[in-house]
Order: structure tokens, then C-alpha cells, then sequence
């Protein structure tokens, strides 16, 4: 299994667009997939018109209750499950901390047992540093990390790097991606441009800033479903095939 | 994305031939919106496969080929659905397919053991389309699926092909995390009228629709007779059952299926031979003498291939028992069989095809019938009870004299005599198992096989080693016998000496068990719990 999360401090910079878009098109691929919805309002959850709620709340689920397993919802989608979010989650550092000796190892610990049934993971981690995003970054193998092209972004990012360098033992690939991009703001291509030349790991697709993008809460599905031929879908397609363990190998089926 | 065989129904005939009826799609609309899939499933190919008696439907077990785009798979499951071993290939044929054939996999190395010798053929074809509806629920959510599966079958043993369609099939499948709206979907669907909970397997469904049956074919005998069945109607019945075996069995001779058609043919003519013998004094005389000759004919005529047949059958396992020589020694010996095997079987195939055959099948069910069906002429005729006493307390007595008499001196032609004896007594024991007690028929029989057994091995061991020579003799002749090949031949023929010298020396046990006092009261009780 491989565990992609995507995480900004920020809210509201097109984390969960992208998790539920390209967690869409791993399914699509073939890859039997999760989307666990970390984030206590639902976004991912409503996305996919289902309930946020999780039969005994993150308490169950973090101290071992009910298993990750009987909470999983199937979505309207072949190869696409998910694990609703559920408003108990914003306690979830109080839970986390309170459960083990390793608190920050805890969603790995959890996740272990799905492994043989998934071939990928995404976690829709909410914003903030958190006991929640840390325990995220020790489960992910890759953190998908979105940016509004700001130069305060650019800041963010080599935070984050260097907060994940400090890590003992597993260290996720940080893959930085851009978001909510205005190709007609100059200051967005220039910061894009430099970010791309300076920094390793930066994507080459930027996610265009779109109403359509916007429409999937009205439509409550991906948008690379509803309108899979649209400038949207295409640019979500463009990132997973770079971020995608298929650009490195075959696919599943 | 569904789970097969999930709160599955059918769609009673009655209830309309259209798509899914309007009422069931009514009763669904109470808790859900219905909505159509947005892909669309073609159709579905599936090809059931047996063997000609049924070997996987009589253990429990349901084996499909299913059609994929490239290739398919073999699944075989439990008769209830429950998978049990599954495999991919390339493709599967429309002929008969021979154990030895089968290729490699989980599902082969399962039933290899249960079909050899006999082959697996398609028994009945199936094309599929499936429409798939969504049932959604308040909030525009997925939570089951609606699958219509219309299936058209083909009847794929016999040649006329009949097709037929089955009921429409309906079930629901649940969608991950929701069980409880494919519960409620379910008991929805259950309410409407014409709609039933399934209670066949699709390939029982299947063979219903095309006017079959499961297991419609076995090799035993097992005629309608009871112990007031006047006694020529029983031994009609049972004559006329075996004549079924023999018709059915024909075809597959003639296109050389697999060796168990011939066997059981051959088992069957022997058994109308001895029917006739002991108890064909209730039958008009011209009728059994003519018959007597005709089936010894049949007999005959069939023997030189059921001979090679044995000696195929049975080559791996006398390459195995080889120490001095070596396997591909005796490979000259194995192609020498097929070819002599080829030239007798066009020999067959022609018997078989003769008009005498036919006149033996056609007009010997006339005259059964004519028996079955008269009325009762004399008005003391005794019955199948008096007759089964009769002729099986005689065939009991004549072994016990005869196997009595048999001393370690006795030639071996006394034993092959008795071997033929021992084999009428169990032929009458087959034909009269409706009239005897099952636990006092078991005992009897038990010990009688035991004691074929050994005599089988004595005269078998005697017959294949004089037959090793003689095909020595015929490969030398054709100068198809290299020196290593004759040197392991005669290998194969010691070890047949030693088998039959074992044999002889079981004898004396063997028969004391089945014919001293003890096994005299076994027989005592059988007949006397004749009702």
C-alpha cells in the first residue's frame, strides 16, 4: 500500500479538491483505494453525499473499539472507498495523545491492518500543526502539499520540509504542487516559475483556479467524474500522472 | 462491485416477459430513486462443464468456464455458490476435454482425481446481459445495486442444441458500509407479487429450463421392481433399463469420448447376458435364445478395444513398477497399443453402425415392452420376490459347491469358472437390491467383492501376461520390438507371475470368509428378510 496525504497549515487552498480528485483517479486506474477523510467539517465526505459520521465517533476508532474496517463506506465509484469523517474528529489530538506511548505513530499504526486491501491511501488531512498532521506525516509516503502562489507559500513549504527532515527513520517525499492558480495574475507565473527552478519536487502541472472546480459542491462528485473532458479534470490527470507510482511502473489492471 | 449470488430472485414467468416490471420498480421507489449505470455490461459467456455420469454434480460441485475478452477462467464452487478454487486459461474447447488434458491450476489438480478416466464435457452454454440500476437514497447516494441478468441457455449435450430462456433474474448487491438498504431493497423486491426468492443454482435452472435433469445418467441398475412386481414385468424393467444404458452410451463410443462408455456398455450387455441366462425362464423362450446370441455378438465384438483399453489405462502405473528397466523402454509397447487400438476401433465403429445392432436395440425393446406391458396371462406367475429367492439362493449354493471343491492342486480353469459364478451371484444381487434388506445386502455383497476381487486379480494377472506375449510376439513380427522394450515386457510379465501366485495363495481365506458357516447365515439372513 502507498499513502498519499495532502496537507497544508493553510485551510482552503484546494486540499480536498485534490484528495478527492486524484484519490478519483487512482480508483479509475485500477488501484483499490481509500480516502480517509481526517477533517472534523466533512468536506471529502459531503463530496461523495455521505453522512459524516462514524458509529462511536474518532474515540472508537483511535483507542481500538471499532475497527478502521467496519467504518469504511463504499463510494459511488468502482475501486473508491471511504472513511467518512465524523465531528468527534476535532478532538483527535486529545484522543491521540491520550492513547498510546507513540502518539504520533498512532494513524500509521491504525492503517496497517488495510494494507492488503488497498493499494493506495489518501488522507484529507485538516489544516493546522496538529498532533493529527504530524501522526499524518509519519503514516505518509508521499505528502501532497498544495500552494496558492504567494511568496508567504513559499515560506510554508521550506517549513515543512525542513520540519520533515528532522524525522528518525521514515521520512515522507514531500511533492508540492500549485493551487487555485490565476494564469492571468503575472505575480502568480513569476512566483511559479521561480519555485519550479528552486526547489526540488515541485510539480510541473499547476491546478488552475476554476469555477467548475468550485461546482463540485454542487454536483457532489469529482470533477474528474462529472466532467471528465473539462480544463479541471485534464489538469488533475496531468498531476496524478506525475505523481502516480504507474509514471514509475505498471499499474495494477 | 457486486457480490454474486447476494439475496438473489427470479422473475416468475407469469409475471410478464418485459424488462424489469413496473411493479418491482414501484415497490423500489417507496425507499429509493432508481437510476440507470452509467457503464453498460455486454454480455456474459459461460459454458457449465461434467462428465458424462455427473462426478462433480455428485460431489457437490458446480465447475464453469468462464469467457473473458481474452481467455476466461475456470471456477469451480459448491452447489450453494460458495467458491472453491478458481483458474485462468487461455480458452477452453467446444470438444470433450481428457483428465490428462486438463492444464495445470488449483481447479485442475481439485478435480483430476474425482473425472479421470472420464472426460469433462460442456453440458450447457449460457450467454448473459445484465443491466445494472443504482438505488440511490435521499441524498443522491449509491447505496445498492439492482442487477437484471436476462439469460439465454443452449442444451451443449445434446446435438439439436435446444435453447431456452430462463426466468430473469434479479439481485441485489450491496454497496460497502450500507447492508441495511440492501436488506431493505430485498424485503421491497420480496413483497412484489411474481417475484421469487431463487431457489436453484443458475445451472439447475438452467437444466430445468432445457426439460433436463442433474445426475440423469448412471451406469447402476436401477429398475422399478418390488417384491409383488410380477416376475417376466420385472425382469422386462430391468432388462429394459439396461438396454437405456446401452443406447445412451453408443454415441459417446462411436466418437471415442473417453474409455468409460465402452466400459459401461460393456457392463451392460454382460449384465443383460446374465439376466437372461438366470432369469430368462419367465420370458418366452425363442425370445432369449435368439437374444443370448446377439448380446455374446456385442460382447465380443467389443472386447479387443476394452483389452487395449486396460492395458492404456493401466500403462503408467506398469512403467512405475519397473526396477531394472527403464520407462522409455516400454514406450515402443505404448504406441504399438494406440496403433493396434486405431485399426480395432474402426472395427467397432463399423459393429456398431451394423444393421444387426440396430435390429438388436429396436426390436429387443419392442419385445421387452410387449412383456412389460401384457396383462397378466397365467394367473400363478410367480413374482420378482419368488424369482430373486430362487435363482439367488441357487447361485449362492452352486459357489459354495463349486468354490469347495477347489484345492491347491485344482487347475486354474476351476477358478476361472468361479470367478464367472461369483460374478452372477453379484449381478443378482444388483438387479434384486429393491427387494432386500440394504445392511443384510451390504454384508453379502461386501464379502463377495472381496472374493471377485482376488479371483479378478488371479485370472487378470494370468490373461495380461499371456497378452504381454502375445504382443510380443505381434511387435516382433512387425519389427516394432527393440531388445530393451522385449527385456522390460518381460519384466512386466514376472511381475504379473508373482500378482497372480499372491492371489492364489489369498484364495482359500477369501472364499471361507465369504462361503463358511458364517457367511452361509449372512446369506440366510438376506433371503430370509425377503418381505
Amino acid at each position: 500500500v502507498k499513502i498519499f496525504a495532502t496537507y497544508n497549515i493553510k485551510g482552503g487552498v484546494g486540499k480536498t479538491t485534490a484528495a478527492v480528485n486524484l484519490a478519483y483517479l487512482s480508483a479509475e486506474d485500477g488501484y483499490r483505494t481509500l480516502l480517509w477523510d481526517l477533517d472534523p467539517q466533512g468536506a471529502a465526505s459531503f463530496l461523495f453525499r455521505i453522512k459524516p459520521r462514524v458509529k462511536g465517533g474518532g474515540k472508537a476508532l483511535i483507542r481500538g473499539t471499532k475497527t478502521l474496517d467496519g467504518a469504511i463506506k463504499g463510494t459511488d465509484f468502482d475501486h473508491l472507498d471511504l472513511l467518512p469523517a465524523d465531528f468527534t474528529y476535532r478532538n483527535m489530538d486529545l484522543l491521540l495523545d491520550g492513547a498510546d506511548k507513540k502518539p504520533t505513530r498512532k494513524i500509521a499504526q491504525l492503517l496497517r491492518p488495510l494494507a492488503a486491501e488497498y493499494d493506495h491511501v489518501f488522507l484529507d488531512c485538516p489544516p493546522s500543526i496538529s498532533l493529527v498532521s504530524e501522526n499524518v506525516m509519519h503514516a505518509a509516503d508521499v505528502l501532497l502539499v498544495p500552494l496558492i502562489p504567494t511568496t508567504l507559500s513559499v515560506r510554508t513549504l521550506d517549513q515543512l520540509t525542513e520540519f520533515v527532515a528532522g524525522f528518525n527513520g521514515h521520512r515522507p517525499e514531500v511533492r508540492a504542487f500549485f493551487s487555485m492558480v490565476d494564469r492571468r495574475k503575472k505575480l502568480h507565473q513569476e512566483i511559479i516559475k521561480d519555485l519550479q527552478a528552486e526547489r526540488a519536487g515541485v510539480a510541473a502541472t499547476p491546478i488552475p483556479s476554476l469555477s467548475l472546480i468550485e461546482r463540485m459542491s454542487v454536483e457532489r462528485a469529482p470533477v474528474t467524474a462529472f466532467a471528465p473532458r473539462s480544463v479541471a479534470a485534464r489538469a488533475y490527470r496531468a498531476l496524478w500522472s506525475e505523481i502516480s507510482p504507474a509514471s514509475h511502473g505498471p499499474a495494477r489492471s | 462491485v457486486t457480490t454474486p449470488g447476494l439475496r438473489e430472485f427470479v422473475l416468475e414467468p407469469a409475471a410478464g416477459a418485459g424488462d424489469l416490471p413496473a411493479a418491482a420498480l414501484a415497490a423500489l421507489a417507496e425507499a429509493f430513486t432508481v437510476a440507470a449505470e452509467r457503464s453498460g455490461v455486454g454480455a456474459h459467456r459461460r459454458t457449465w462443464l461434467d462428465t458424462f455420469d455427473w462426478r462433480l454434480y455428485r460431489a457437490g460441485l458446480t465447475l464453469e468456464f468462464e469467457q473473458a475478452r481474452r481467455g476466461g477462467r475456470l471456477l469451480l464452487s459448491k452447489a450453494d455458490g460458495t467458491p472453491q478454487a478458481e483458474q485462468p486459461v487461455t480458452s477452453w474447447p467446444r470438444r470433450p476435454v481428457l483428465p490428462e488434458d486438463l492444464p495445470d491450476g488449483p481447479v485442475g489438480d481439485r478435480i483430476i482425481v474425482l473425472i479421470r478416466p472420464r472426460a469433462l464435457l460442456p453440458i450447457v452454454r449460457a450467454v448473459s446481459t445484465a443491466t445494472v440500476s443504482r438505488l440511490l437514497n435521499a441524498d443522491g447516494k449509491t447505496v445498492a445495486r439492482l442487477v437484471t441478468e436476462r439469460v439465454t441457455v443452449t442444451s451443449a449435450a445434446t446435438a439439436d442444441g435446444t435453447t431456452a430462456e430462463l426466468p430473469l433474474r434479479l439481485s441485489v448487491a450491496e454497496v460497502r458500509g450500507y447492508p441495511g438498504q440492501a436488506r431493505r431493497a430485498a424485503s421491497l423486491l420480496a413483497g412484489v407479487p411474481g417475484v421469487a426468492a431463487a431457489s436453484q443454482s443458475e445451472f439447475i435452472a438452467a437444466l430445468t429450463a432445457l426439460g433436463r435433469h442433474p445426475a440423469d445418467y448412471s451406469s447402476g441398475v436401477d429398475a422399478e421392481i418390488t417384491a409383488a412386481t410380477p416376475a417376466s414385468v420385472a425382469v422386462a424393467r430391468l432388462l429394459l433399463r439396461l438396454l437405456d444404458t446401452i443406447e445412451r452410451c453408443v454415441d459417446g463410443v462411436l466418437r471415442d469420448v473417453d474409455t468409460e462408455f465402452l466400459h459401461d456398455f460393456r457392463v451392460a450387455v454382460r449384465r443383460s447376458r446374465s439376466a437372461i441366462k438366470l432369469l430368462g425362464e419367465v420370458l418366452p423362450a425363442e425370445l432369449t435364445s435368439h437374444y443370448a446370441t446377439e448380446f455374446k455378438w456385442l460382447g465380443d465384438v467389443t472386447t479387443p478395444i476394452r483389452d487395449l483399453d486396460v492395458h492404456l489405462l493401466g500403462f503408467d502405473s506398469m512403467v512405475g513398477q519397473l526396477v531394472a528397466a527403464s520407462s522409455a523402454d516400454l514406450e515402443p509397447l505404448r504406441a504399438f497399443l494406440l496403433r493396434r487400438r486405431a485399426r480395432e476401433f474402426r472395427r467397432l465403429a463399423a459393429a456398431l453402425r451394423s444393421a444387426r445392432f440396430r435390429a438388436i436395440t429396436d426390436d429387443w425393446r419392442k419385445a421387452l415392452l410387449h412383456v412389460r406391458d401384457a396383462p397378466p396371462k397365467r394367473r400363478r406367475e410367480p413374482t420378482a420376490a419368488a424369482l430373486a429367492l430362487l435363482t439367488t439362493e441357487r447361485a449362492f449354493r452352486r459357489i459354495v459347491k463349486r468354490g469347495g471343491a477347489i484345492t491347491p492342486d485344482s487347475p486354474p480353469e476351476s477358478l476361472h469358472d468361479l470367478r464367472k459364478r461369483a460374478k452372477e451371484l453379484r449381478y443378482l444381487l444388483e438387479f434384486f437390491t429393491p427387494l432386500h434388506d440394504p445392511v443384510a445386502n451390504r454384508k453379502v455383497v461386501g464379502d463377495l467383492k472381496q472374493l471377485q476381487d482376488c479371483l479378478g486379480e488371479f485370472q487378470d494377472s494370468q490373461v495380461q501376461r499371456e497378452e504381454i506375449h502375445a504382443l510380443a510376439d505381434a511387435m516382433m513380427a512387425e519389427r516394432a520390438a527393440p531388445a530393451a522394450t522385449l527385456l522390460a515386457m518381460g519384466e512386466i510379465a514376472a511381475k504379473l507371475t508373482l500378482s497372480q501366485a499372491e492371489a492364489r495363495a489369498d484364495f482359500a481365506r477369501r472364499f471361507a470368509r465369504f462361503a463358511g458357516p458364517a457367511g452361509q447365515e449372512r446369506v440366510r439372513v438376506l433371503l430370509g428378510s425377503d418381505q
